[in-house]
Protein backbone atom coordinates (compact mmCIF):
# COMPACT_ATOMS: atom_id res chain seq x y z
CA UNK A 1 0.00 0.00 0.00
CA UNK A 2 1.36 3.42 -0.88
CA UNK A 3 1.69 5.86 1.93
CA UNK A 4 0.50 9.41 1.57
CA UNK A 5 4.06 10.73 1.59
CA UNK A 6 4.81 8.82 -1.62
CA UNK A 7 1.80 10.11 -3.51
CA UNK A 8 2.92 12.63 -6.09
CA UNK A 9 1.15 15.97 -5.95
CA UNK A 10 2.38 17.11 -9.30
CA UNK A 11 4.38 15.86 -12.25
CA UNK A 12 4.92 18.28 -15.10
CA UNK A 13 7.27 18.28 -18.07
CA UNK A 14 8.73 21.28 -19.85
CA UNK A 15 10.63 21.44 -23.13
CA UNK A 16 13.88 23.44 -23.22
CA UNK A 17 15.30 24.43 -26.58
CA UNK A 18 19.07 24.57 -27.00
CA UNK A 19 20.50 27.95 -28.09
CA UNK A 20 17.14 29.71 -27.56
CA UNK A 21 18.49 32.79 -25.79
CA UNK A 22 15.23 34.68 -26.28
CA UNK A 23 13.14 32.27 -24.21
CA UNK A 24 15.93 30.78 -22.09
CA UNK A 25 14.93 30.98 -18.43
CA UNK A 26 11.20 30.99 -19.09
CA UNK A 27 10.71 27.40 -17.87
CA UNK A 28 12.36 28.24 -14.55
CA UNK A 29 10.08 31.22 -14.05
CA UNK A 30 7.08 28.96 -14.70
CA UNK A 31 8.41 26.52 -12.09
CA UNK A 32 8.96 29.36 -9.63
CA UNK A 33 5.33 30.42 -10.18
CA UNK A 34 4.06 26.87 -9.63
CA UNK A 35 5.99 26.49 -6.38
CA UNK A 36 4.68 29.85 -5.15
CA UNK A 37 1.12 28.77 -5.98
CA UNK A 38 1.59 25.52 -4.03
CA UNK A 39 2.85 27.62 -1.12
CA UNK A 40 6.33 26.38 -0.25
CA UNK A 41 8.48 28.61 1.92
CA UNK A 42 10.46 31.41 0.29
CA UNK A 43 13.92 29.90 0.82
CA UNK A 44 12.97 26.55 -0.74
CA UNK A 45 11.36 28.34 -3.70
CA UNK A 46 14.48 30.48 -4.15
CA UNK A 47 16.86 27.51 -4.02
CA UNK A 48 14.71 25.45 -6.39
CA UNK A 49 14.26 28.34 -8.83
CA UNK A 50 18.00 29.12 -8.88
CA UNK A 51 18.80 25.45 -9.61
CA UNK A 52 16.13 25.27 -12.32
CA UNK A 53 17.49 28.42 -13.95
CA UNK A 54 21.13 27.35 -13.84
CA UNK A 55 20.19 23.92 -15.24
CA UNK A 56 18.00 25.46 -17.92
CA UNK A 57 20.68 27.92 -19.02
CA UNK A 58 23.24 25.09 -19.07
CA UNK A 59 21.00 23.31 -21.58
CA UNK A 60 20.45 26.51 -23.59
CA UNK A 61 24.19 27.22 -23.74
CA UNK A 62 25.85 23.83 -23.87
CA UNK A 63 23.29 21.05 -24.28
CA UNK A 64 20.89 19.72 -26.85
CA UNK A 65 17.11 20.06 -26.75
CA UNK A 66 15.98 18.85 -23.35
CA UNK A 67 13.03 17.90 -21.19
CA UNK A 68 12.78 19.08 -17.60
CA UNK A 69 10.41 17.00 -15.49
CA UNK A 70 9.30 18.52 -12.22
CA UNK A 71 7.97 16.16 -9.56
CA UNK A 72 6.49 17.60 -6.40
CA UNK A 73 5.69 15.21 -3.55
CA UNK A 74 4.74 15.96 0.01
CA UNK A 75 8.30 15.34 1.13
CA UNK A 76 10.47 16.28 -1.86
CA UNK A 77 10.85 18.26 -5.04
CA UNK A 78 12.79 16.67 -7.90
CA UNK A 79 13.82 18.16 -11.23
CA UNK A 80 15.06 15.74 -13.90
CA UNK A 81 16.75 17.44 -16.82
CA UNK A 82 17.55 15.14 -19.76
CA UNK A 83 19.12 16.35 -22.96
CA UNK A 84 20.50 14.80 -26.11
CA UNK A 85 23.44 17.14 -26.33
CA UNK A 86 27.16 16.54 -26.62
CA UNK A 87 27.52 15.43 -22.99
CA UNK A 88 29.94 16.69 -20.33
CA UNK A 89 33.51 15.66 -20.97
CA UNK A 90 34.71 15.92 -17.39
CA UNK A 91 32.00 16.18 -14.72
CA UNK A 92 34.49 16.73 -11.89
CA UNK A 93 35.96 19.71 -13.74
CA UNK A 94 32.52 21.08 -14.62
CA UNK A 95 31.64 21.11 -10.90
CA UNK A 96 34.62 23.34 -10.09
CA UNK A 97 33.84 27.02 -9.53
CA UNK A 98 35.20 29.13 -12.36
CA UNK A 99 35.57 26.33 -14.91
CA UNK A 100 33.70 27.25 -18.06
CA UNK A 101 33.49 26.25 -21.70
CA UNK A 102 31.23 29.19 -22.60
CA UNK A 103 31.74 31.06 -25.85
CA UNK A 104 32.54 34.76 -26.08
CA UNK A 105 28.94 35.40 -27.17
CA UNK A 106 27.60 33.62 -24.08
CA UNK A 107 29.97 35.55 -21.82
CA UNK A 108 28.76 38.82 -23.30
CA UNK A 109 25.27 37.84 -22.17
CA UNK A 110 26.48 37.55 -18.59
CA UNK A 111 26.96 33.78 -18.52
CA UNK A 112 30.03 31.59 -18.53
CA UNK A 113 31.38 32.49 -15.09
CA UNK A 114 31.75 28.78 -14.38
CA UNK A 115 29.15 28.92 -11.61
CA UNK A 116 26.27 26.95 -13.16
CA UNK A 117 26.77 23.47 -11.72
CA UNK A 118 28.51 24.79 -8.54
CA UNK A 119 25.48 27.01 -7.86
CA UNK A 120 23.18 24.00 -8.28
CA UNK A 121 25.36 21.95 -5.95
CA UNK A 122 25.27 24.74 -3.37
CA UNK A 123 21.49 25.18 -3.42
CA UNK A 124 20.20 21.63 -3.93
CA UNK A 125 19.98 18.96 -1.25
CA UNK A 126 21.20 16.40 -3.79
CA UNK A 127 22.69 16.63 -7.27
CA UNK A 128 23.26 13.62 -9.53
CA UNK A 129 24.83 13.88 -12.99
CA UNK A 130 25.09 11.18 -15.63
CA UNK A 131 26.65 12.09 -18.93
CA UNK A 132 28.01 10.29 -21.93
CA UNK A 133 29.99 11.98 -24.69
CA UNK A 134 27.89 12.27 -27.83
CA UNK A 135 24.74 10.91 -26.19
CA UNK A 136 23.59 13.47 -23.66
CA UNK A 137 23.30 14.39 -20.02
CA UNK A 138 20.86 13.61 -17.22
CA UNK A 139 20.92 15.97 -14.27
CA UNK A 140 18.75 15.11 -11.27
CA UNK A 141 18.29 17.84 -8.67
CA UNK A 142 16.45 17.02 -5.43
CA UNK A 143 15.21 18.97 -2.43
CA UNK A 144 13.72 17.73 0.80
CA UNK A 145 10.47 19.35 1.92
CA UNK A 146 9.86 19.82 5.63
CA UNK A 147 6.35 19.33 6.94
CA UNK A 148 5.95 23.11 7.31
CA UNK A 149 6.60 23.60 3.57
CA UNK A 150 10.24 24.63 3.91
CA UNK B 1 16.26 53.81 1.35
CA UNK B 2 13.24 54.23 -0.92
CA UNK B 3 13.45 53.45 -4.63
CA UNK B 4 12.43 57.07 -5.26
CA UNK B 5 15.63 58.21 -3.46
CA UNK B 6 17.70 55.87 -5.62
CA UNK B 7 16.05 57.39 -8.66
CA UNK B 8 17.09 60.89 -7.48
CA UNK B 9 20.64 59.93 -6.42
CA UNK B 10 21.26 58.24 -9.78
CA UNK B 11 19.36 60.87 -11.81
CA UNK B 12 17.63 57.84 -13.26
CA UNK B 13 14.76 57.51 -15.63
CA UNK B 14 12.03 55.09 -14.53
CA UNK B 15 11.17 52.85 -17.46
CA UNK B 16 8.96 50.39 -15.57
CA UNK B 17 7.54 50.60 -12.05
CA UNK B 18 6.60 54.24 -11.47
CA UNK B 19 3.98 52.90 -9.02
CA UNK B 20 6.63 51.14 -6.93
CA UNK B 21 8.87 54.11 -6.11
CA UNK B 22 7.81 54.07 -2.45
CA UNK B 23 9.25 50.56 -2.08
CA UNK B 24 12.03 50.22 0.53
CA UNK B 25 15.37 48.97 -0.78
CA UNK B 26 17.51 47.14 1.78
CA UNK B 27 20.80 46.81 -0.11
CA UNK B 28 22.50 47.11 -3.47
CA UNK B 29 24.46 44.84 -5.81
CA UNK B 30 26.32 45.58 -9.02
CA UNK B 31 27.14 42.83 -11.47
CA UNK B 32 27.21 41.83 -15.10
CA UNK B 33 27.50 38.17 -14.17
CA UNK B 34 24.19 36.40 -13.92
CA UNK B 35 25.50 33.68 -11.59
CA UNK B 36 26.66 36.35 -9.14
CA UNK B 37 23.09 37.57 -8.88
CA UNK B 38 21.91 34.04 -8.15
CA UNK B 39 24.13 33.66 -5.09
CA UNK B 40 22.19 34.19 -1.88
CA UNK B 41 18.82 35.86 -1.24
CA UNK B 42 18.21 39.11 -3.13
CA UNK B 43 14.87 40.22 -1.73
CA UNK B 44 14.80 43.96 -1.16
CA UNK B 45 17.95 44.38 -3.26
CA UNK B 46 18.46 46.81 -6.14
CA UNK B 47 20.75 45.43 -8.84
CA UNK B 48 22.88 47.68 -11.02
CA UNK B 49 23.95 46.11 -14.30
CA UNK B 50 25.63 47.09 -17.51
CA UNK B 51 23.99 44.22 -19.32
CA UNK B 52 21.02 45.11 -21.41
CA UNK B 53 19.44 41.72 -22.15
CA UNK B 54 16.29 39.74 -21.45
CA UNK B 55 18.35 37.49 -19.21
CA UNK B 56 18.96 40.32 -16.75
CA UNK B 57 15.21 40.52 -16.19
CA UNK B 58 14.75 36.74 -15.95
CA UNK B 59 17.72 36.39 -13.60
CA UNK B 60 16.35 39.22 -11.44
CA UNK B 61 12.94 37.50 -11.24
CA UNK B 62 14.51 34.15 -10.31
CA UNK B 63 16.74 35.79 -7.70
CA UNK B 64 13.85 37.80 -6.23
CA UNK B 65 15.53 41.15 -6.92
CA UNK B 66 13.45 44.23 -6.01
CA UNK B 67 14.54 46.53 -8.87
CA UNK B 68 17.05 46.73 -11.73
CA UNK B 69 19.03 49.81 -12.76
CA UNK B 70 20.84 49.83 -16.11
CA UNK B 71 24.04 51.87 -15.99
CA UNK B 72 25.78 54.04 -18.62
CA UNK B 73 22.44 55.29 -19.94
CA UNK B 74 21.53 51.99 -21.54
CA UNK B 75 18.12 51.84 -23.13
CA UNK B 76 16.29 48.52 -22.94
CA UNK B 77 14.70 46.99 -26.01
CA UNK B 78 10.87 46.86 -26.09
CA UNK B 79 10.78 43.09 -25.35
CA UNK B 80 12.87 43.69 -22.22
CA UNK B 81 10.50 46.43 -21.09
CA UNK B 82 7.51 44.13 -21.74
CA UNK B 83 9.09 41.35 -19.69
CA UNK B 84 9.88 43.68 -16.77
CA UNK B 85 6.32 45.02 -16.91
CA UNK B 86 4.91 41.46 -17.02
CA UNK B 87 6.81 40.60 -13.84
CA UNK B 88 6.09 43.99 -12.25
CA UNK B 89 9.84 44.51 -11.84
CA UNK B 90 10.94 48.16 -11.63
CA UNK B 91 13.47 48.97 -14.36
CA UNK B 92 15.47 52.21 -14.33
CA UNK B 93 18.26 53.67 -16.41
CA UNK B 94 21.02 55.93 -15.05
CA UNK B 95 23.54 57.93 -17.07
CA UNK B 96 26.31 57.09 -14.56
CA UNK B 97 28.85 54.31 -14.96
CA UNK B 98 28.66 51.27 -12.70
CA UNK B 99 31.49 52.57 -10.47
CA UNK B 100 30.01 56.03 -10.08
CA UNK B 101 26.45 54.79 -9.60
CA UNK B 102 27.50 52.34 -6.85
CA UNK B 103 29.62 55.07 -5.21
CA UNK B 104 26.78 57.59 -5.19
CA UNK B 105 24.41 55.09 -3.55
CA UNK B 106 27.01 53.99 -1.00
CA UNK B 107 27.78 57.59 -0.07
CA UNK B 108 24.09 58.12 0.67
CA UNK B 109 23.97 55.10 2.98
CA UNK B 110 22.97 52.15 0.81
CA UNK B 111 25.13 49.13 1.58
CA UNK B 112 26.03 45.92 -0.23
CA UNK B 113 24.21 42.62 0.24
CA UNK B 114 26.84 41.47 2.74
CA UNK B 115 25.80 44.32 5.03
CA UNK B 116 22.09 44.02 4.38
CA UNK B 117 20.15 44.72 7.59
CA UNK B 118 18.54 41.59 9.07
CA UNK B 119 14.78 41.52 9.24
Amino acid sequence: MRTRSLMPHLIKSFAIKARDYIRGGDVSIQIQGLLKTIGFDADLIRRTSVCAYEAEMNVVMHGGDATLTLTVDTDRIVMDVKDEGPGIENIELALQEGYSTASEEQREMGFGAGMGLPNIQKNADRLEIESERGKGTHVKISFGVKSDGG
Amino acid sequence: MKLSEIKEILKAEVIVGEHKLEMMIQAGAGSDLMSDLLRGPKDGVVVLSGLNTLQVIRTAVIAGVAAVVLVRGKRPEPDMIDLARFHDLPLLSTPFTMFTACGRLFRQGLRGVEQKPSK
